[in-house]
């Protein structure tokens, strides 16, 4: 007899690690704060990736030993990091010029939310508690040639992520491709959200359940 | 013969006045030019405008031109940090007025400054809040933003290395908008950790020729020290 198998989310790093399957040699990508960072830890170093930081470098490296920090390198993040072999420096007119005039091939980035037709909203809550800040998330969601956004399937009171609408200030309009979350991965297309593939256990259903705008299955 | 050296951060910024436009290279703790932010700090100035990427962290430094009230406006892309402490407490009580620009947007209307253009058409912040009022027009099917140029009266930058002619070199990710903003102010002050002969620097290598440089005063720090991550 079939003993029916728990749905167990995946975790922060095998989002991350999932991400990472898809992105194949030769890629030139941004990897936004939060999950997207990780991605890069499960590229293995013999496939040739160029992961770019918008401060200006190009070719970032793994997080440096504690022991081995160059001061005057840090990532976007303001996370000290490394130089591959064959990386560069770049101002930060470049670094943008770069990114909008459409030599990223991907961008990976969180979210608060995704609407069904791939609009982003992930730099402010609307919020006016604290002062606002954008950084490079417009540049980014507008210029990159392909847009991934990872992050948690609903928030952490159940709310959906996956909506018809974005609720909170917008980034961008029409720009997410992929999402890929704890529960599943879904490409945005023009008929809504596609599932392409759940965590084991999980049915179609069940995960409705947790999205408010509408799902189908990849055929 | 040209010598742009000065003696002294004080001597560097003789001449800047109060409702003057600052701009003040670096990003997080890398090629900011903080002995030069500390003699504006020490400036009898008022109505500042000031454009940094972030928005200074703790009580020195750029927050500190702040708390002592010189600076009217910010103009930045990222203001938010685990240090930003004065900047919040000022906006919270609507006692600074804050223009947030994507960090992108905010490079290029330096860079169209330098480069004598009035504005330019982007992408970026299309449907959101930070086009409001904007012109936004249709070119090939894609709608882009209207953005214009940001000119500074004074630029405070940091190098790696000068020569007399002014001419600089960076170091790593210290470049970041210090280049940029060299070329989009009247006045362009240089602060570097290094001073070469002229010729001593490989005319490959200088990524701002001196004709962009005003003033170079040369201040040995050492390495920048990170604060607290942003995020």
């Amino acid at each position: 007899m079939d003993a029916a198998v728990e749905p167990k989310p995946r975790t922060r790093a095998e989002m991350a690690a999932r991400v990472a399957a898809d992105i194949p040699e030769g890629w030139v990508v941004n990897l936004g704060i939060g999950i997207p960072t990780l991605v890069s830890d499960h590229v293995p170093p013999e496939r040739e990736v160029i992961f770019h930081s918008e401060n200006g470098v190009i070719g970032v490296g793994p997080a440096p030993p504690e022991d081995a920090r160059d001061p005057w390198l840090i990532n976007a993040g303001k996370h000290y990091v490394t130089l591959r072999t064959g990386g560069a420096f770049v101002h930060h007119a470049d670094s943008f010029a770069l990114i909008r005039g459409g030599r990223l091939d991907l961008c990976v980035l969180g979210a608060f939310e995704v609407s069904e037709r791939g609009d982003l909203a992930n730099w402010s809550t609307g919020a006016n508690e604290r002062a606002p800040a954008v950084g490079g998330a417009m540049d980014l969601a507008v210029g990159a040639k392909r847009l991934w956004v990872v992050m948690e399937h609903t928030t952490k009171d159940g709310r959906p992520r996956l909506v018809r609408r974005c609720s909170f200030p917008l980034t961008a309009l029409g720009v997410v491709r992929r999402v890929y979350t704890n529960l599943a991965v879904l490409d945005v297309t023009p008929r809504g959200f596609v599932v392409r593939e759940m965590i084991p256990g999980l049915t179609l259903e069940a995960l409705q359940a947790r999205t408010d705008a509408p799902l189908s299955l990849a055929s | 013969m040209i010598d742009k050296f000065v003696r002294s951060a004080a001597e560097a910024l003789e001449g800047v006045q109060s409702g003057a436009t600052v701009l003040i290279g670096g990003f997080g703790q890398v090629g900011t030019p903080n002995a030069l932010i500390e003699a504006l700090s020490e400036l009898d100035l008022r109505d500042l405008t000031v454009v940094c990427n972030n928005a200074g962290t703790g009580t020195h430094g750029l927050a500190r031109v702040m708390a002592e009230g010189r600076v009217r406006k910010i103009i930045c892309s990222y203001p938010r940090s685990a240090g930003s402490v004065v900047l919040e407490e000022l906006y919270r009580e609507g006692r600074i007025e804050l223009e947030i620009v994507p960090q992108g947007t905010l490079a290029e209307r330096l860079r169209a400054a330098g480069a004598g253009l009035a504005a330019f058409y982007t992408p970026t912040g299309v449907g959101t809040a930070l086009a409001e009022g904007k012109e936004v027009r249709e070119f090939d099917g894609r709608a882009y933003v209207l953005e214009r140029a940001l000119r500074g009266d004074v630029a405070l930058i940091e190098a790696w290395a000068a020569d007399r002619w002014g001419n600089l070199t960076y170091r790593r990710a210290g470049r970041n908008f210090n280049p940029v903003m060299a070329m989009a102010a009247d006045l362009t002050v240089a602060q570097t950790q290094h001073v070469a002969d002229l010729g001593g620097l490989d005319p490959e290598a200088i990524v701002t020729p001196g004709v962009f440089v005003d003033r170079v005063v040369h201040i040995p720090y050492g390495d920048p020290v990170l604060g607290t991550p942003l995020y």
